[in-house]
């Protein structure tokens, strides 16, 4: 059951900010609450008072200028970056890793910026803009920061957003050129959360070598996580099978998987290997055609 | 806790509810509406028996605050039928016997129309499978409700049809 809180409803990003400056610890954000709203049924979360952002406009835009990047509002719904056509023609991965997040009820009412400051090491969004360099905008009443997606995360189901502070937007940088991101999670039902995930973004430099990885664990670790090993391995050399296939092996080594009803670490381990051995292939065809 | 004012509109008609702010809008519906054809079941955005539509979109009505969707329009399964005549989709749920228990129905035919004013001429029945990802049916008896929303969506229950 979930626990009686005030309800408050600001009209602005302002007078959020100003409720939380006030209220602090005593205070949660709900956004869509699609996540928030289980963990309080559940009795996990009790807050004093509920500040209500799902209304706030001025946090639901999604615009791209060519050397800015992209910027998602924070109350942007799952289905509005799904269906972008937008963010289909220049972050492809972002809108193919939509269709396939929960179910379409929930991508029509929960938001970008309530999954990313939900922390689940399981989420979608986080590996995918890891990989593609997001920043998160985060602002409170004495001011505004930007903060690396891969900087976010602390610990498992953490952030590093103090309690008078609001995640407002998503910043994705244009995508560099010969560059390509993918991303695949291994799960029984399509729509389920990802038992593991991996997100990678490979660019191809002068010469036909790799310059650039950067290779994104997601449920595979307490926070969204980079494998700076694996991408020493493929930064440099012209990628084939043989690199591929190490990736994998040196991924799942860096890992820091936990066994759950759904997989061992073992199997986790193994899938890791799998995956990311065949998504960093299929980036590094991609990139070499971009 | 200070109860709160809703102010919604339901199946075309204009309601106002003072509740508390923590009340569900599937409880919204159901315990203070009496709209009981929305099904209350895993109560984790799981099973999809409580979907109704808010602004035309489909959404889990045991994951959304009442609060939340004040000011909004509501359609739960109780509003699809029109002077009398049922939505072509409860029509073709009836003749292909897309039930056992029944217990889905409701949300299942809620998906199935949403899916349908979004995506009237789905391209095979994968992409119709797709479209009700977010709801169970326990009894499996997914083969007659995807023959269903592809009956319709071929036109089988166009006016006059």
């Amino acid at each position: 059951m979930i626990h009686d809180f005030t309800y408050l409803r600001p009209g602005n990003v302002k007078e959020a900010l100003a409720m939380l400056a006030q209220h602090r610890d005593g205070a949660k954000i709900i956004c869509g609450g699609q996540s928030l709203l289980i963990i309080m049924r559940q009795g996990l979360v009790v807050t004093e008072y509920l500040i209500d952002i799902k209304g706030l406009d001025e946090l639901n835009t999604l615009t791209y200028e060519p050397r800015a990047g992209l910027k998602i509002g924070a109350t942007t719904t799952h289905r509005t970056i799904e269906k972008s056509l937008l963010i289909k023609e220049k972050y492809p991965v972002l809108a193919a890793m939509e269709e396939k997040l929960a179910s379409i009820q929930v991508r029509n009412w929960g938001t970008i910026g309530g999954n990313l400051a939900h922390a689940d090491a399981a989420g979608d969004p986080a590996p995918v803009l890891i990989a593609l360099n997001a920043a998160v905008t985060i602002a409170s009443s004495a001011g505004v920061r930007s903060v690396p997606l891969e900087e976010f995360y602390p610990g498992l189901f953490e952030t590093v957003l103090s309690p008078d502070e609001l995640v407002t937007e998503v910043l994705v940088p244009p995508p560099p050129a010969h560059t390509a991101t993918v991303y695949q999670k291994f799960n029984l039902l399509e729509s389920d959360q990802g038992i593991v995930a991996v997100a990678v973004s490979l660019s191809v430099g002068d010469k036909g070598v790799c310059r650039d990885a950067r290779v994104v664990l997601g449920n595979a670790a307490p926070i969204p996580m980079r494998v700076k090993n694996t991408e020493r391995l493929l930064i440099g050399s012209k990628l084939n099978e043989e690199i591929f296939a190490k990736a994998g092996d040196t991924a799942a080594e860096e890992a820091d998987p936990v066994a759950d009803i759904h997989a061992s670490e073992d199997y986790r381990r193994h899938l890791i290997a799998a995956l990311t051995k065949r998504m960093t292939k299929e980036a590094w065809e991609q990139a070499c055609q971009a | 806790m200070e109860k709160q004012l809703l102010r919604f509109n339901v199946n075309d008609q204009e309601y106002e509810l003072f509740i508390n702010p923590k009340t569900l809008l599937v409880e919204a519906l159901r315990d203070h509406l009496g709209f009981a054809g929305t099904k209350r079941g895993c109560d984790t955005a799981s099973c999809g028996v409580c979907t109704v539509m808010v602004n035309g979109m489909a959404v889990k009505g045991c994951s959304v605050l009442a609060v939340q969707v004040n000011g909004m329009n509501i359609t739960t399964v109780e509003g699809l039928e029109k002077d009398g005549k049922l939505d072509p989709v409860q029509a073709a749920f009836l003749d292909e016997g897309a039930y056992q228990c029944g217990f889905c129905t409701s949300g299942m035919i809620m998906s199935a129309r949403a899916f349908l004013n979004e995506t009237p001429a789905p391209k095979d029945a994968m992409e119709i499978r797709r479209g009700i990802e977010g709801n169970l049916c326990r009894c499996t008896g997914y083969n007659s409700i995807v023959r269903a929303i592809d009956a319709v969506a071929k036109g089988k229950y166009r006016e006059g049809a």
